[in-house]
């Protein structure tokens, strides 16, 4: 009994075994194998070019690697895709917003693609969390691009997955933006939940962190 | 699972309706190019007559084909395929539920207009249902076909020939069924067979595309 509860609680929530990524025939990385568990926050560091978002859509399962695997809860993800996905979000380096809607819209679409629905008082709450207060009438595009990356942050807020993988997630954010950025990856990692993200800012979180750093034996030609 | 459907194809019916522009051109492609034939070539009743199916059915598959671009260009730019891709929906229902919205906005009006733009070149009245019949089943098949080309040729700038290479070959048999109905029902003969057979690819395009499509959706973002 004991082993069983013991192996079970050691099954990190995402594992890497092995992973190797080549673009334009460049190596970007190789045997690249990490873990991590609930509650931990995890980032990808690397200089431009070192395979950040290679690594990242690799995770996501958009992108299929060279060699290794990802492991969701122990399973190949392309087996448990339903249940990955339904518990993890991947907000890239693309804004997801379409102009023509409004906040509110597009909140609701995105939300919708995860079949998840959340009442308006919840959005306008979280909408007033991220500095969009009143904006949720107003179509995006006449919205600024920080405005755009803090209505990613009411959807990330607002679909409660278990695991944030977040590229570049401090782009166009103003220093409040960068320092809400900060608390909602605390309270992510205090309610729980786990976190990967890459970025170019020295982020200081006072939680432990682990670090992945990419580019050091690769961007060699193979 | 139904849900995930509805509510995409409600936000790209909705999303399409903010540019409208956009959503009439397939349209007024459609009554144009119909209208410049018997500017070019004579207008005679019995010429017009003769060509009236291959030129309705031409100009359609055109204005689809130019239109197919919509379909995925804008999710895959902005990212919003990406989000699509990693629902916990099938991929299939999605694609599906874009592809039904992108028949609504383009194939439908076509069909609807085209009666009009039958009396125009001297259909018989007989044959007018015929037509707008064999573009009910005929259109919704190039919008199901052409989104497999669309999702290969997506990240390619430019691949609009790329497209059109893959997607026209696989229109062929839509185009000459179609068009052979019409002429048919004009000679005053029955059309059963040529109906029966659009019905039947549509029913193979309904069910297989949207697969094929979701397959290619998922190498096209792999790169």
């Amino acid at each position: 009994m004991m082993v069983e509860a013991d192996s079970a609680h050691t099954i990190p929530l995402l594992e890497t075994r092995q992973l190797e990524c080549v673009r334009d025939d460049r190596l970007l990385f190789s045997d690249l194998s990490f873990t991590l568990t609930e509650g931990e926050i995890l980032q990808i560091e690397g200089a431009n070019g070192s395979g950040k978002t290679s690594l990242l859509r690799i995770l996501c399962g958009l992108r299929l690697a060279d060699a290794g695997q990802v492991l969701w809860r122990g399973e190949e993800v392309s087996v448990v895709r339903e249940d990955y996905y339904a518990n993890m979000i991947y907000i890239g380096h693309l804004p997801c917003i379409k102009g023509d809607l409004t906040t509110l819209e597009n909140i609701r679409a995105l939300l919708d693609t995860r079949s998840q629905l959340a009442p308006l008082d919840e959005i306008e709450q979280v909408l007033a969390l991220v500095g969009l207060a009143g904006f949720d009438d107003v179509t995006s595009k006449a919205l600024s691009s920080g405005q755009r990356r803090r209505i990613l942050l009411a959807f990330l807020l607002l679909a409660k997955a278990r695991l944030w993988i977040l590229d570049e997630p401090l782009t166009a954010l103003d220093v409040e933006g960068v320092a809400l950025v900060e608390t909602m990856l605390l309270e992510h990692r205090l309610a729980g939940g786990s976190a990967i993200f890459t970025t170019h800012h020295g982020m200081q979180l006072p939680c432990a962190m682990s670090t992945v750093t990419l580019g050091r034996a690769g961007n060699q030609p193979c | 699972m139904l849900k995930a459907f509805s509510h995409l194809l409600a936000r790209d019916l909705r999303l399409a309706f903010r540019s409208r522009h956009e959503l009439a051109n397939p349209l007024i492609f459609f009554v144009l190019v119909v209208s410049l034939f018997p500017l070019a070539v004579a207008p005679s009743a019995e010429l017009l007559q003769v060509m009236a199916p291959g030129v309705i059915w031409v100009s359609a598959l055109l204005s689809v084909l130019l239109s197919l671009d919509r379909l995925f260009k804008q999710d895959y730019e902005d990212g919003s395929l990406d989000q699509l891709m990693l629902s916990p929906n099938p991929l299939v229902i999605l694609v599906l539920a874009k592809v039904c919205a992108h028949w609504l906005l383009t194939g439908l009006p076509l069909v609807l207009v085209a009666p009009l733009l039958g009396m125009f070149l001297y259909v018989p009245d007989e044959a007018i249902g015929v037509l707008m019949l064999s573009l009910l089943l005929g259109t919704p098949v190039l919008s199901l076909v052409g989104a497999i080309g669309v999702s290969l040729t997506v990240a390619v700038n430019r691949g609009g020939v790329l497209l059109s290479l893959i997607v026209l070959p696989l229109y062929i048999p839509v185009l000459i069924f179609g068009a052979n109905a019409v002429d048919v029902a004009s000679d005053g003969l029955s059309v059963r067979g040529q109906l029966l057979f659009l019905g039947a690819v549509l029913a193979l395009a309904l069910s297989l595309a949207p697969l094929a499509t979701a397959v290619a959706l998922r190498i096209t973002a792999s790169r």
